[in-house]
């Protein structure tokens, strides 16, 4: 019967290779193994990289999937490679396998039917995933996920001090402001587009204004430059009290950390709570670093996988994001001496045995718990993420 | 039978891969430029790509960032050679900074920057040391040094890098320049050391050096990584602003970049034309000073302020690379300490595995571009000399072409071209276009020596019945050893040092240690800076050592072979 099979297989006609069902996991992981997956994640913070690796030698022994971590310094660029591969007819066998995404990259992708799916909700462990309390593992930035991204991490803003230069927390946008024009030189945020720029601009946004409900739909010509006014002009108050008076703004999240460890500012903006317990457990940050939440709360999202639709490894990319959702993974990535990052599984979901993974879990000096993160805000449509980058490179990113 | 044949045709071959990647990249550049992008859907001709760059608000600055950097680096760096060559050349002084300098040519442009901007820093190395003793300073000074507007940091960078290199290119030429005697002869008019020098040797040395000076300030009007690293970012110069562009999801941004690389290569053009200008002016204003007959009575504070100049930038490098040390060692380390918290191995073994990884795929990259650039460089020798063909100064020329356009010209274009193509990008096509800067240094490193090789050796071999291949194999690169070595490291260090190359044409799937430790820039983890720096600082300096070593090690018993 076996030669059969193979001799029919040899004799048709060689078949382009059917994409997987997602829901026939058997199949997904006898086809996933000895496959190569190219995951392009951006490489600029090493504790993360380090992650990805221990992922990579956790599925090739588990599944024969061999991972390679391709580091991107914006996950756009991503994108930009798969649109490429599309517009020139490489519709199979792709340079990419799987990319660490959300928001408006995300959307993009969708929108052009460049992603591979719907995959995710017939991923095995996502039985396990919070989704019922945790409506950001369906809705990306607004935008419904449709199974096509499967979540691995929880993000909330939060702001990093340094309690030796700055022992108090502040409350609101305006209290920064103030303290930043009482305290010229000592704050700065990535420069934008990076995304946690983007998220500091939009996190100025949602708290000044006194409804942002409008940011939930897509931005028009109409209402955009009254509802970003505030931001402006917020921005312009802020620039000269910015560390370089704003002539220059640290590269990236990682880059804004380290210029706290040389004193050159005292507060920093970051998108994982567990971030800074992790930064002084790798002896990047000092230990009178500590975090806080804004009064009305902070920004919160999930962080994705998605597959592009020309994969040649679409069974060892699910392999993969599967895994990132196991509890194993993701009690390692919770773990602030690793990641830091949240979970994105629900505790009453998991066997005694895994939930102890977590609550064994010490979450380090300067680490909020899930009561003291308070409120989390909803990410605005991602039209608005893309007009406020573009405006700021427009406004200040050529400002001298 | 078959290698008579295949001998004739390296010379076309090497042409072929000295230009053709430079040409069809220029072509890739060109298309787009001009609105056609068929992958884009978009199909020219317009002018609208040169429309979106001139509306960009931070053209200006980046083009003056350009300009401004890369003249800058070429004057400065240039008259510190030469004026330190004049004040000191033959004695012991020199011979110090020659060998202080001589081994600063392999350390990668990224490493050396990276260096750089640890020290200078406001809460760099310097500052530590001085603080809060001498300076008083508690928090570093609010003070843009590293990523300042006027991009002196960034120039400063590529001084430090170009000063090592135009010595050594110096000190080739002054054997052919009869130095000493010129020099020695206007000391007996009279005339100081330095100022007798540059009244009778500058000439003829310039006159030489001409193509390499050209090539340093080609270079350093488009660099990427150095900018990247010290340059600013609000906005960056033109060369960085194209990579950037071309990186956008949106496939019509790379229209705007190719029109960016139209007139970044106009810059260059355009610079190259009003140096060749300026030669002229200097050389009148040279002949009236000469006529004059002053006999330099300012020479010594002139001859000490270019040898400090000389140190300063050799010294950067080296505490550059010392606190690239420290920080791959580093506990915790925190403004103002001189020293981290505790010294630990914990960084080197987080990313050692990786940059073990990285450094498999350099060397194989490198070693493969370094091997293929010498096969063909002993080809085209061996060719020349066989059939007794004479080299004209155009062909030279011809070498120095890839140089001369600037890589954010063509790399770019040459990416696109093969995404219409549908070719793959990966590490073959990253090693085909390293053959391209690699192939030049290694012809220019090993041509002088192998043209020198005394003939007679091969007459002697002829009449003891060696067939020509024979006498190549057997007799000619043998005694050639050290210097074939040598090119072959000198290949290597370029290739480590690729960046941009690496980086576009491998499509972000070719990881080698420089594009991995300039990914970790935009990071600012120090304690990975410091580990992948200095790895890619050894990848570059160890063949150099080896190059030194095996030819005494094989001819340990044959001294008067050691000297090739």
């Amino acid at each position: 019967m076996k030669h059969l099979a193979v001799l029919a297989a040899l004799l048709a006609p060689l078949p382009v290779m059917a994409d997987v069902d997602p829901a026939d996991w058997d199949a997904v992981t006898a086809q996933a193994a000895g496959q190569t997956v190219y995951w392009n994640a951006w490489g600029g913070s090493t504790t993360t990289n380090d992650f990805i690796a221990w992922v990579g030698s956790r599925v090739a022994q588990d599944y024969g999937v061999t991972l390679n971590h391709v580091k991107l310094t914006d996950t756009a660029d991503a994108v930009t490679r798969v649109l490429s591969e599309k517009q020139a007819g490489q519709n199979e066998n792709g340079a990419i396998d799987m990319i660490w995404i959300n928001g408006a990259n995300f959307a993009a992708m969708k929108e052009a039917d460049l992603l591979f799916g719907p995959y995710a909700e017939q991923l095995p462990n996502w039985a396990l995933a919070d989704f019922e309390n945790k409506p950001a593992l369906q809705t990306d930035f607004t935008v419904p996920v449709d199974g096509y991204e499967s979540p691995w991490a929880m993000a909330q803003v939060v702001f990093v001090h340094d309690t030796a230069r700055m022992p108090d927390p502040l409350g609101s946008m305006d209290a920064l402001l103030g303290w930043a024009q009482a305290n010229p030189g000592r704050f700065s945020y990535p420069q934008p587009p990076d995304f946690l720029g983007t998220t500091f601009l939009k996190q100025v946004l949602i708290d000044l204004l006194p409804n942002p409900s409008v940011l939930a739909e897509p931005a028009t010509d109409a209402n955009y430059d009254a509802v970003t006014a505030p931001l402006w002009a917020y921005l312009d108050a802020l620039t000269p009290h910015l560390w370089r008076e704003g002539r220059a703004y640290p590269a990236s999240g990682p880059a804004q950390l380290q210029l706290i460890a040389d004193a050159e500012v005292d507060l920093a903006i970051s998108f994982s709570p567990g971030e800074a317990t992790a930064a002084i457990v790798n002896n990047q940050l000092p230990d009178t670093v500590r975090t806080f939440v804004l009064d009305k709360g902070t920004i919160g999202n999930a962080s994705f996988v998605a597959i592009p639709y020309n994969s040649g490894a679409k069974a060892g990319a699910m392999v993969v994001a599967n895994f990132l959702m196991s509890p194993e993974a993701q009690a390692r990535a919770q773990d602030p001496a690793i990641l830091g990052y949240g979970t994105v599984l629900a505790m009453d979901k998991l066997s005694d045995a895994d939930r102890a993974l977590f609550e064994t879990l010490d979450l380090g000096i300067a680490t909020l718990t899930p009561a003291e993160l308070g409120v989390v805000q909803d990410e605005p449509h991602p039209t608005w993420m893309t007009r406020i980058s573009d405006d700021w490179v427009a406004r200040y990113g050529v400002a001298q | 039978m078959s290698r008579r044949r295949l001998l004739p045709l390296l010379p076309a071959l090497t042409m072929l891969a000295l230009l053709g990647p430079v040409v069809a990249g220029l072509w890739g550049t060109v298309l787009p430029a001009f609105g056609h992008l068929p992958a884009a859907g978009l199909t020219g001709p317009s002018l609208d790509p040169f429309r979106d760059l001139f509306g960009w608000a931070g053209l200006p600055r980046a083009v003056m960032l350009s300009v401004g950097t890369g003249v800058l680096a070429t004057v400065m760096s240039l008259a510190i050679v030469m004026l330190v060559t004049a004040g000191w050349s033959g004695t012991r002084v020199f011979g110090v900074l020659e060998r202080l300098l001589s081994p600063l040519l392999a350390v990668p442009h990224a490493a050396a920057a990276f260096g750089l901007a640890f020290l200078i820093a406001p809460s760099g190395w310097l500052a530590r040391l001085t603080s809060p003793g001498l300076t008083g300073w508690d928090r570093p000074p609010d003070l843009l040094i590293v990523q300042d507007s006027w991009g002196l940091a960034m120039t400063a960078g590529l001084i430090v890098k170009e000063v090592p290199f135009l010595l050594l290119i110096t000190l080739a030429a002054l054997g052919q320049a009869d130095a000493q005697r010129s020099v020695r002869v206007a000391q007996a008019l009279g005339y100081g050391r330095l100022t007798g020098w540059l009244k009778t040797v500058f000439p003829r040395v310039y006159a030489q050096i001409r193509p390499p000076v050209y090539v340093v300030l080609a270079y350093a009007m488009s660099v990427v990584d150095v900018a990247v690293i010290l340059g600013p970012n609000t906005p960056p110069s033109l060369s960085v602003q194209i990579v950037k562009l071309t990186a956008h999801p949106d496939l019509s941004y790379r229209l705007e970049a190719a029109a960016g690389a139209v007139l970044q290569l106009l810059l260059v053009i355009g610079a190259l034309l009003v140096w060749r200008l300026g030669e002229g002016a200097v050389a009148a204003l040279g002949r009236r000073w000469i006529t004059a007959g002053a006999r330099g009575k300012a020479d010594p504070a002139v001859a000490g302020l270019a040898l400090v100049a000389g140190a300063v930038s050799a010294l950067a490098v080296f505490l550059g690379l010392v606190v690239l040390g420290v920080w791959s060692v580093a506990g915790f380390w925190g403004f103002p300490d001189a020293l981290p918290d505790r010294i630990t191995m914990a960084n080197w073994l987080r990313f050692g595995p990786g940059t073990l990884q990285a450094l498999g795929e350099t060397a194989l990259i490198a070693v493969v571009a370094a091997l293929v650039a010498l096969v063909l460089t002993i080809g085209c020798l061996e060719a020349e000399y066989r059939h007794k063909l004479r080299v004209s100064q155009r062909a030279v020329w011809v070498l120095y072409i890839p140089l001369l356009v600037p890589q954010t010209a063509f790399l770019p274009g040459l990416q696109t071209l093969m995404l219409t193509l549908g070719a793959d990008v990966g590490r073959v096509p990253v090693m085909l276009v390293h053959l391209v800067f690699v192939l030049p240094y290694v012809f220019l490193s090993l041509a002088d020596p192998f043209r020198a090789w005394d003939a007679r050796m091969g007459v002697i071999a002829a009449a003891l019945r060696a067939s020509p291949d024979s006498i190549l194999w057997r007799v000619r690169l043998p005694m050639l050893l050290r210097p074939v070595l040598t090119a072959f490291a000198v290949g290597l260090a370029v290739s480590v040092g690729q960046y941009l190359a690496t980086l576009l044409i491998g499509g972000g799937r070719v990881a080698t240690l420089t594009t991995e430790a300039v990914a970790l820039a935009s990071g600012g983890d120090r304690r990975a800076i410091g580990v992948y720096g200095l790895m890619q600082t050894g990848a570059a300096l160890v063949p150099f050592a080896l190059a030194l070593l095996i030819p005494a090690l094989v001819w340990r018993n044959r001294k008067g072979l050691r000297h090739g």
